[in-house]
């Protein structure tokens, strides 16, 4: 007799656990991550799925294609931003800041 | 004496590889370990910081998954050639270039030069090699509808690669849709994973496999492995609509249902069927599309693939249309990973001037005529459009809107994706058109071109500045 789907989670699929867990801070909080996570998987693992708005309309957007693809996960790392959160590593003290629009308002275009 | 490794001296390249290959995906691994084990000089680049490509992502060391194999299907494959590689490495056989992006290959005095931004301080990196191998896979096809934009509406690849790699899901209630077996593979990790999947959404009629029965016998392999997904739908409860689709995500934050609707044969939503399911996020795909601009950008032939894509004209040896330039895997058609692992190291031996062994290229073969089988059963039907009303974003990059691309092709006159982008902007923004070219390409009423993208990621200003005068 399986576990019941509602007690399974990634990690009991496949067993371990992370070699070390730190913290990212994500506009002013805290999220807990593990070791080897990108910054999309550190803000899924939170229940957040959006950390960007669009130059035009200003809409919410997160992670979408999952592989570097599309460049909707772009995001403000540490102050840099239109970083790829799902393959940029995040890194222990790493602050994560919603990128609105281009992330280039300094720029004051 | 060279400064830099992406400064040669003037007698010549400082460290001229016999091989480069770009991707350590199955193909690009394979042919990788199969070269080094013939006897040459492999340097390989790859974009990740692990090897497998996007079949055999996993979790970072960090993870300490102790069952990585659990999200996978036949991972001893990728096992015995990672340990390979491992050994080829220690071994000086292979140059191992990880966080290497390559965004151009350049022909310079009979010999190839790989231009890559390196890691994530985005250094510049050159590779010079005699012969290339581009094993660069594929990326999925989107074929948008009103909602698609909403955050937990992903990639059904997305969702997979995320779950793969940082053992995350994006919700707790993932309706899975598109067409494809990739969504079979999917709901089944996803369920394994602890999410709910209350059905999974497929366009196509599975009943076009039946047509092709010699195909699949000859193919028992894919049958056992169709059976296990259907083991494991049945297993988790999930349901399987065909001839279906996710016509609008709802939702205003995020995705909180969406509405299904009864396809006819063109794949046209039928009035009256539409239904919806409650949900916290939509995984969503439409099969995958060859990544070509490095190849297209060296002139190499392409062909259209019975999925209606766009992939690289390829001969027995893997050889493309320009000499010296080999291609494996999905470049060449999507197939999967046990024929992108064939052919990679079919390329191997066709690059080190030997006879591919019989059984490889039987394999192929077989492995090929399932995959345009499966190809054409999912390819999109012409009717998918009726789903897409005027106000849905088709381009999420540059945010424009169906109605927009319907006028460039209608009032405007724009026949292909190349106009309607000069137009609209659509397919101009961060993605390139990756996420938007199929849909603009059936909006301007024409089959998708081969990709055309100078760089194929972007690339710092200061890295083109440091570039040599004499490089191209």
């Amino acid at each position: 007799m399986k576990a019941h789907d509602r007690d399974r989670t990634p990690r009991s699929l496949v067993g371990g656990s992370p070699l070390s867990a730190h913290t990212i801070g994500f506009d002013g909080r805290e999220l807990p991550a593990q070791e080897g996570q990108s910054i999309a998987a550190v803000l899924w693992s939170a229940g957040i799925l959006a950390w960007r708005t669009t130059r035009e309309g200003g809409a919410p957007r997160g992670a979408f294609c999952g592989i570097g693809s599309c460049y909707d996960c772009l995001v403000t790392v540490n102050g840099r931003p239109n970083q790829r959160a799902c393959l940029v590593p995040a890194r222990p003290g790493d602050t994560v800041t919603t990128q609105e629009g281009t992330g280039h308002a300094d720029l004051a275009v | 004496m060279p400064t830099s490794p992406s400064e040669p001296d003037a007698s010549g390249p400082a460290d001229l590889a016999d091989l480069a290959v770009v991707g350590a995906g199955p193909a690009g691994l394979a042919a990788a370990v199969t070269a080094a084990g013939l006897g040459l000089r492999v340097t390989l680049l790859d974009a990740g910081e692990q090897p497998g490509g996007q079949f055999y992502r996993h979790p970072a060391p960090g993870l300490g998954a102790a069952r990585p194999e659990a999200l996978h299907h036949a991972w001893p494959e990728f096992a015995t050639r990672e340990a390979a590689l491992r050994a080829h490495v220690s071994a000086g056989r292979i140059t191992y270039l990880t966080a290497h992006h390559v965004w151009t290959v350049v022909p310079d005095g009979g010999h190839w030069v790989l231009h890559a931004v390196a890691g994530p301080e985005e250094r510049a990196a050159a590779v010079h090699a005699r012969a290339l191998l581009i094993a660069t896979g594929a990326y999925e096809r989107q074929l948008p509808f009103p909602g698609w934009t909403l955050p937990g509406v992903v990639g059904a690849g997305g969702a997979q690669a995320m779950l793969k790699a940082g053992l995350v899901l994006p919700g707790k209630r993932v309706v899975v849709a598109g067409s494809g077996p990739l969504l079979l593979a999917v709901a089944g990790s996803l369920a394994a994973a602890g999410a709910t999947v209350p059905a999974v959404v497929e366009a196509a009629a599975y009943i076009a496999y039946a047509a092709r029965t010699p195909v699949l016998l000859r193919n028992p392999g894919k049958l056992a492995e169709a059976a296990a997904y259907g083991a494991a739908l049945a297993r988790h409860r999930i349901r399987l609509l065909t001839r279906h689709a996710v016509t609008e995500a709802h939702g205003t934050d995020r995705v909180e249902a969406v509405t299904v609707a009864r396809l006819d044969r063109d794949w046209r939503p039928l009035p009256g069927t539409a239904r919806r399911i409650p949900c916290d996020a939509l995984a969503v795909g439409h099969g995958l599309v060859p990544q070509l601009e490095l190849a297209t950008g060296l002139g190499c032939a392409t062909r259209r693939s019975p999925d209606g894509t766009v992939a690289l004209e390829l001969d027995a040896g893997m050889r493309t249309s320009v000499p010296g330039v080999w291609s494996a895997g999905e470049t060449g058609g999507i197939g999967g990973a046990g024929l992108a692992l064939a052919e990679g190291e079919i390329a191997a031996h066709s690059i080190a001037g030997r006879p591919a062994p019989a059984g490889l290229v039987r394999r192929r073969a077989r492995l090929r005529a399932f995959a345009d089988a499966m190809g054409a059963a999912h390819r999109p039907g012409p009717g998918w459009t009726g789903w897409l009303r005027d106000d849905a974003v088709v381009c999420r990059c540059e945010e424009v809107p169906a109605g927009r691309i319907r006028e460039a092709a209608g009032e405007l006159g724009a026949r292909d994706a190349r106009t309607v982008k000069l137009l609209t902007r659509a397919g101009m923004g961060w993605c390139q058109g990756r996420m938007c070219g199929p849909a603009v390409a059936a909006l301007a009423g024409e089959a998708p071109a081969p990709d055309r993208r100078p760089l194929s990621c972007p690339v710092p200003l200061r890295l083109l500045a440091e570039l040599p005068p004499d490089a191209h």
